[in-house]
């Protein structure tokens, strides 16, 4: 009888175990695990030219303080822009109405993440309202593109110049 | 000698469908074995609770080169941040259900095939037969399903401390910051990723049982036979892992 006592008790030990590690994986190293009870939220949207290569989970920012995540990104057939739907905390509710969402870059390989800049309206985004103001993501291939530009219009000038002295 | 070859070609094809129906036949047996739960709950022990040590003692160890091998070669880009994610997502997706396998299929695979096949050789399970006791049901399920309840959770076990043996080399020892160490495993890790691992560590649990007690139930009746029995066990286990791992990787992506 003891023997097959301490035999479920190590059995029991082993799944709890077990169990104690599956869940420290899905709540510890991923994003997702850890609102357990779903805490309350609302939905905002904005339109994008261009998102870069942001993705769904990203983090949204305000001022550095995380108020929510990227639920979804789509493609808007009307005016040709990506709409990213971000669902914010519930606690984070007087952003307001005429705020500003810019696409910004975590380090210098890190991912994407939009920051919301305040505005000075009156009144606050609400669930399912549209953030008008937008940054696109920094695409440092259209960056060079525009210095290469710039610098060739800048020194064409000179060089003509000099060459009628 | 192409007669040769379609010979053991079909003696293969031969064994991979006695293999199967074998597998159908216990899936017919289980819900006869669950009433006698508690022969379950000792294989679950044997098979889960006593490979603990050497599935942790792995773990810590897969962990720790991990950890050093990845900070060598992060550090030349200069993202040694990024530890945390690679060495979670390698372990997580891939080495964790592996090499638990493969330690599974060393460590209880060959105790199963060992022990059915002694069975077999002294004639205990002939002795069940005529006692009315069908040995598939009394010895051959639990075992199979103590393996197939035992195989995730050692994956998950090994899985978590091989993070932490990262996490020992990384923070503790190459001074990672241990902020980013984390919280850049959970910003790229997805829940997607922690499926797949327990996908396949389910997978090479039925696996590597079924192997294990159709060797020992199908032994020669000899010492030679049982000993044969032991070392297929764990060369085929070693090799239907790999090839699995490869074909749901596949899948997933």
């Amino acid at each position: 009888m003891r023997n097959s006592r301490a035999l479920s008790l190590g059995t029991g030990l082993f799944m709890l175990l077990g169990f104690a590690a599956l869940l420290f994986l899905t709540t510890q190293t991923t994003s997702r695990g850890i609102s357990f009870g779903r805490k309350p939220h609302y939905d905002i949207s904005a339109k994008f030219d261009n998102i870069g290569d942001l993705k769904v989970g990203a983090p949204v920012s305000m001022s550095g303080v995380e108020m929510g995540r990227v639920v979804s990104i789509g493609f808007d057939w009307n005016a040709y822009k990506a709409i990213v739907v971000m669902r914010i905390e519930a606690q984070y509710d007087k952003i307001p109405t005429d705020s500003d969402a810019s696409i910004y870059t975590q380090g210098l390989l890190g991912g994407k993440f939009i920051g919301l800049t305040a505005g000075g309206a009156e009144s606050y985004l609400k669930n399912q309202d549209r953030i008008d103001f937008t940054q696109s993501a920094f695409v440092l291939e259209n960056l060079i593109g525009q210095f290469l530009a710039n610098f060739a219009k800048s020194t064409a000038p000179a060089a003509s110049a000099e060459k009628t002295q | 000698m192409i007669k040769d070859l379609w010979s053991s070609l079909s003696e293969s094809l031969v064994s991979l469908g006695e293999l199967v129906r074998f597998l159908l036949r216990l899936i017919v047996n289980v819900p006869r074995s669950l009433v006698r739960y508690d022969l379950i709950v000792e294989q679950v022990y044997n098979a889960g609770a006593l490979s603990l040590v050497i599935i942790m003692l792995c773990g810590l160890f897969v962990g720790m080169v991990l950890g050093l091998q990845g900070f060598q070669l992060l550090q030349r880009f200069g993202s040694e941040d990024a530890l945390g994610t690679a060495t979670a997502i390698g372990l997580v997706k891939e080495l964790g259900p592996v090499i638990t396998a493969l330690l599974f299929a060393g460590r209880a695979g060959t105790a199963l095939a060992s022990e059915i096949g002694l069975m077999r050789a002294t004639d205990q399970l002939s002795a069940m037969e005529m006692m009315a006791v069908d040995p598939i049901q009394r010895v051959v399920v639990p075992r199979f399903l103590g393996g197939v309840i035992a195989m995730p959770l050692l994956a998950a076990i090994f899985s978590l401390i091989g993070i932490f043996g990262a996490q020992l080399i990384g923070v503790q020892i190459m001074h990672v910051d241990s902020g980013s160490f984390w919280s850049q495993m959970r910003a790229s890790v997805d829940l997607v990723d922690i499926n797949e691992g327990i996908v396949k560590s389910l997978i090479f649990g039925v696996s590597c049982s079924l192997i294990a007690v159709y060797e020992g139930y199908n032994a020669v009746p000899t010492a030679e036979g049982v000993g044969t029995a032991t070392t297929r066990t764990v060369v085929l286990s070693a090799v239907i892992t790999l090839f699995l791992d490869y074909l749901i990787t596949a899948m997933f992506l």
